[in-house]
C-alpha cells in the first residue's frame, strides 16, 4: 500500500529570506498517529501549512499516492484542520460553527444537520448547539474546533499545537478523548506540539526537529499498545520513552 | 457571582444612573433657566423660558410638525444611499485592493471638505431642491459608513480565512460566512454616526438654501422665525432637531444591542 502523503526535498524560503524549512523527506503511512516535536520557531507548524496546501513549498513537493485522483484537485475535503486557536466565528452558535465547512461544500440541509450532530456527539457537546463560542470554556471551545474538523469525516487530520493553551487537565482530557476518536475512527492524524509528554502519549511515530532551518532530524517509532489511558501515563515504559525522546530533542536543539 | 443578591441592585442602581441622572440634570437646568428669565425679567424675544417655548411649539405644531417630517424624510433617505453606497463601495474596497487605493483618496476629500462649503454648489447645479438637500446629507454621511466598514471586512481572522481557503471556499462565501458577520460591529459603529451627520448634513444644506427652500424643513422654519424675531419658534425647532438626532441615536444604539448582544465585547454586561 502506498503512504498517505509524501514530502521529497521540500523547503521553504519566506519572502523575507528566512530559510523556515529546509531538505524535509519524508512519508506518512495511512492511519498513523505521527507528531512533529521541536522548539518554537523551527518550522513544524511551517511542514503542517504546506501539507495543508495553505502555502506551497519553495522547493521540493508534496504528493498524495494514498488519495483518490478525483479528491486530489481543488479544496480539500479530504483534510480536516485545527489551529493553535479554537478559530470559531463568534457571532455563530455552536452548530453553526461546525457547519461551516458543510456550507461551503454546498451540502443539503438534511445531510447537513445528521453531520453535525454525529459530530456534536463525537466531541461530547451534547446540549450547547445552541451556545455561542464566549459563553463556553477554553476547553469546550478546542472541542467544538476539533469537531468543526471532522464534521467533513476527513481522512487527514492536522493539528497545530491544539492543546498548547489549555490547562493541565482539560489537557489529558482531550488527550484521552482524541484518542479514543482516532482508534475508532482510524484517521490520520499529523500533530504538531513542543510537549515531550504529549507526543509520546498520542503517536506511533514522533519527528524530532531541529530549527534554524528546520529539519527532522530523528524518526522514533513509539511502539507502547492503544488502546493508553491514565494507567500508560503513569507507567515506567511510558517514562522511559519520554526520556529518549527528551534527549534526542536536546540533541536536536544543541546541534 | 456568589452574592445572588446583589446583581438586581447593582443593575437598578445603574439603570437610576443611566437615566435618572442626567434627567435630573436636565429638570435642573430648565428651572432654573425658566427662573432667571422670570427674576430678571428678560423679555421673550431676548431669551424665552422654556414654558414660552413650550407653549410656542404647541401653537406652531401644525406649521413646525410638517417640517420635521420633511428634514427626517430627507435625513432618513440620505441615510438609506449611504449605507447601501457605503457598504457596496467597502465590499469593493475589500475585494480588490487597487480599487481602495484609487478611490479611497477621494471619498476622504469629499469627507474633510466641509458640507458648508460645497452645499451652494450642489444648490446651483440641482434644480430639485429636495434632491440638493438629499445629496448634501448623504456626502456627510456616507464616510463613516465607508470607512468603517472597510476596517471591518478586512479584520477578519486570518486563521477563519485560512480555513475557508483550506475548504475551497469562493471568494463570495469568504465574504457571506466570515467577512460580512465580522464586519457587522464597525458597520453599526458607523451607523450609529452616520445618523446623526445625516440630521446635520440636511439641516446645513437646507441653511444654505435660504428662502428658496421655502415650506421645506426644521432650517427653514429657523431661518423664518428669525427674521420675524419669533425667538420661541426659533428654540422650538431647535429643540426638534437635537430630539430627532437623539432618537436617531437611541434608535441605533438598540439595534446594535439586539444585534451584537449574544457575542460582541461592546455589548455584552460585563458581571462583577
Amino acid at each position: 500500500m502506498p503512504p498517505l502523503v509524501t514530502l521529497s526535498g521540500v523547503a521553504k524560503r519566506f519572502p523575507n529570506g528566512t530559510l523556515a524549512v529546509d531538505r524535509v523527506d519524508l512519508a506518512i503511512e495511512a492511519g498513523s498517529f505521527v507528531s512533529l516535536l521541536g522548539p518554537s520557531g523551527c518550522g513544524k507548524s511551517t511542514i503542517l501549512r504546506m501539507i495543508a496546501g495553505l502555502i506551497e513549498p519553495s522547493t521540493g513537493r508534496i504528493d498524495w499516492p494514498g488519495l483518490p485522483e478525483a479528491t486530489r484537485a481543488g479544496g480539500h475535503p479530504e483534510l480536516g484542520f485545527v489551529f493553535q486557536e479554537p478559530t470559531l466565528m463568534p457571532w455563530a452558535s455552536v452548530a453553526e460553527n461546525i457547519r461551516l465547512p458543510l456550507r461551503v461544500s454546498g451540502a443539503s440541509k438534511a445531510e447537513a444537520d445528521t453531520r453535525v450532530d454525529e459530530a456534536i456527539r463525537m466531541v461530547g457537546l451534547e446540549g450547547f448547539a445552541k451556545s455561542f463560542p464566549r459563553e463556553l470554556s477554553g476547553g469546550m471551545k478546542m472541542r467544538v474546533s476539533i469537531a468543526r474538523a471532522l464534521v467533513t469525516r476527513p481522512k487527514v487530520l492536522l493539528m497545530d499545537e491544539p492543546f498548547a493553551a489549555l490547562d493541565e487537565i482539560t489537557r489529558f482530557k482531550l488527550n484521552n478523548d482524541l484518542l479514543a476518536l482516532w482508534q475508532q475512527h482510524k484517521w490520520t492524524v499529523v500533530f504538531v506540539t513542543h510537549s515531550v509528554f504529549e507526543s509520546v502519549y498520542l503517536s506511533n511515530r514522533i519527528l524530532v526537529m531541529s530549527a534554524r532551518p528546520g529539519r527532522i532530524v530523528e524518526d522514533i517509532a513509539i511502539d507502547a499498545p492503544y488502546p493508553r489511558d491514565d494507567r500508560f501515563r503513569v507507567s515506567d515504559a511510558y517514562g522511559d520513552l519520554c526520556r529518549d525522546v527528551s534527549r534526542s530533542l536536546h540533541q536536536a536543539i544543541a546541534a | 457571582m456568589t452574592d445572588t443578591t446583589a446583581q438586581p441592585k447593582s443593575r437598578r442602581e445603574s439603570l437610576w444612573l443611566k437615566v435618572g441622572a442626567p434627567l435630573a440634570i436636565g429638570i435642573v437646568v430648565l428651572v432654573a433657566w425658566e427662573t432667571m428669565v422670570r427674576v430678571k425679567e428678560i423679555p421673550w424675544y431676548i431669551l424665552p423660558g422654556p414654558l414660552a417655548i413650550g407653549e410656542a411649539m404647541i401653537r406652531d405644531w401644525h406649521m413646525l410638525w410638517p417640517s420635521l417630517v420633511n428634514t427626517l424624510q430627507v435625513t432618513a433617505l440620505a441615510l438609506i444611499v449611504a449605507v447601501l453606497g457605503g457598504f457596496s463601495l467597502a465590499v469593493l474596497f475589500a475585494s480588490a485592493r487597487w480599487i481602495e487605493l484609487s478611490l479611497f483618496p477621494y471619498a476622504v476629500i469629499l469627507q474633510v471638505t466641509p458640507i458648508v462649503a460645497i452645499a451652494p454648489l450642489i444648490i446651483v447645479y440641482v434644480d430639485n431642491l429636495t434632491m440638493a438637500l438629499l445629496i448634501c446629507a448623504w456626502i456627510v454621511a456616507f464616510f463613516p459608513i465607508l470607512s468603517n466598514t472597510t476596517i471591518g471586512l478586512n479584520s477578519a481572522d486570518h486563521n477563519l480565512l485560512d480555513l475557508m481557503r483550506l475548504y475551497g471556499a469562493k471568494r463570495w462565501q469568504v465574504l457571506w460566512f466570515i467577512r460580512v458577520p465580522g464586519a457587522l460591529p464597525f458597520f453599526l459603529g458607523g451607523l450609529r454616526i452616520s445618523g446623526g451627520l445625516a440630521l446635520i448634513g440636511a439641516i446645513v444644506a437646507e441653511f444654505v438654501a435660504g428662502g428658496a427652500g421655502s415650506g421645506s424643513g426644521l432650517a427653514f422654519r429657523i431661518l423664518e422665525a428669525s427674521y420675524r424675531l419669533e425667538i420661541p419658534r426659533m428654540y422650538a425647532s431647535l429643540f426638534l432637531i437635537s430630539g430627532a438626532g437623539i432618537v436617531i441615536f437611541l434608535a441605533f444604539t438598540a439595534l446594535n444591542h439586539l444585534l451584537l448582544r449574544r457575542w460582541h465585547e461592546s455589548a455584552i454586561k460585563r458581571e462583577g
